[in-house]
């Protein structure tokens, strides 16, 4: 079974799944004996959560949506229309 | 224009002969277009310019688009594209911002924002129910530490913490070994968690912090 040293020591890579099958079973014991451990477990747990979620929330232009059913002639935004629609964004591609 | 292969004619006496090309560009507009989002949030994270951001998406879906001969069907397309923007971000963008690629990050040390979570207790008395610890900190404050960390590192943590990749897809993607993502990836989530820190200070979240 992991102590706290090599639980805390390993603890980004157990939660990135990139540990070995016996070493992930290690931690997982201790984490199930050790409450300090398991709380700062969580805590990053979350912080990768918060991270993922905070960090990727933006919202797709539709100034490119257009731009790409341009680039690759597909409508994309089932708007009937390949490009913005406008004819003066012709020039836009190339 | 829609290129006619040498073959134009598929029958069902010579199947081997197929219009490819042309089957295949359709086929790439179908798959890719449901990465866009993915894509845009990381160009944003990688150039930190909306107009940039855009250019680099539609550059490396247009890359995309052109090399999806060389695209092994049924293997993983979102890492494909992943890397096709990151090589481009690299060679393209990068230089023009003028950023160092490896600045010294400093030490910083293990658990950095965990080890705080006790001068937060003031802020986070003001946490509902149903709020988390990590909600004192807004998504543009998230957003800022990613992108003020140096692109060695940026880069990795971007790939690993909000898009999701393995060390060996980042490793493949950035032409590095995977200790070196590794290393970076530690180092890197470190400096971004002193960075969430620094402006929870700022802003009056904690006390003056006594120590660095």
């Amino acid at each position: 079974m992991a102590d706290c040293n090599e639980t805390l020591r390993e603890l980004e890579p157990f939660i990135d799944g990139e540990i070995s099958d016996e070493a992930r079973e290690h931690i997982h014991g201790h984490l199930g004996a050790c409450v300090d451990c398991q709380q700062a477990f969580e805590f990053h747990l979350e912080l990768r959560e918060a991270v993922r979620r905070k960090a990727s929330n933006d919202e797709l232009p539709a100034s490119l949506v257009a731009k790409l059913e341009v680039c690759l002639r597909d409508d994309f935004d089932g708007d009937g229309v390949v490009g913005s629609g406008g004819s003066d964004d012709s020039a836009s591609v190339r | 224009m829609r290129r006619v292969s040498h073959c134009a004619v598929s029958t069902p006496s010579s199947p081997t002969c197929k219009v490819v090309d042309v089957a295949d560009r359709s086929s790439f507009a179908d798959q890719a277009m449901e990465f866009t989002p993915q894509l845009f949030s990381a160009a944003l994270r990688m150039t930190r310019n909306r107009a940039d951001a855009e250019d680099l998406v539609q550059e490396a879906m247009l890359r995309g688009f052109r090399s999806f001969h060389t695209f092994t069907e049924g293997t993983n397309l979102r890492a494909w594209l992943f890397r096709i923007l990151t090589n481009v971000y690299i060679n393209s963008y990068r230089a023009k911002q003028r950023r160092p690629d490896e600045t010294d990050l400093g030490e910083v040390e293990d658990l950095y924002l965990y080890r705080r979570i006790g001068s937060f207790e003031t802020a986070a008395a003001s946490l509902s129910a149903e709020e988390q610890f990590l909600d004192l900190f807004t998504d543009d404050e998230v957003k800022a530490a990613l992108e003020d960390l140096p692109d060695n590192f940026r880069l990795p943590v971007l790939l690993a913490d909000v898009e999701g990749f393995a060390y060996r897809e980042i490793a493949d993607i950035l032409d590095v070994p995977v200790g070196t993502v590794m290393s970076r990836l530690h180092r890197g989530r470190k400096a971004m968690q002193r960075a969430l820190y620094s402006f929870a200070v700022d802003r009056g979240l904690v006390g003056a912090a006594s120590n660095n």
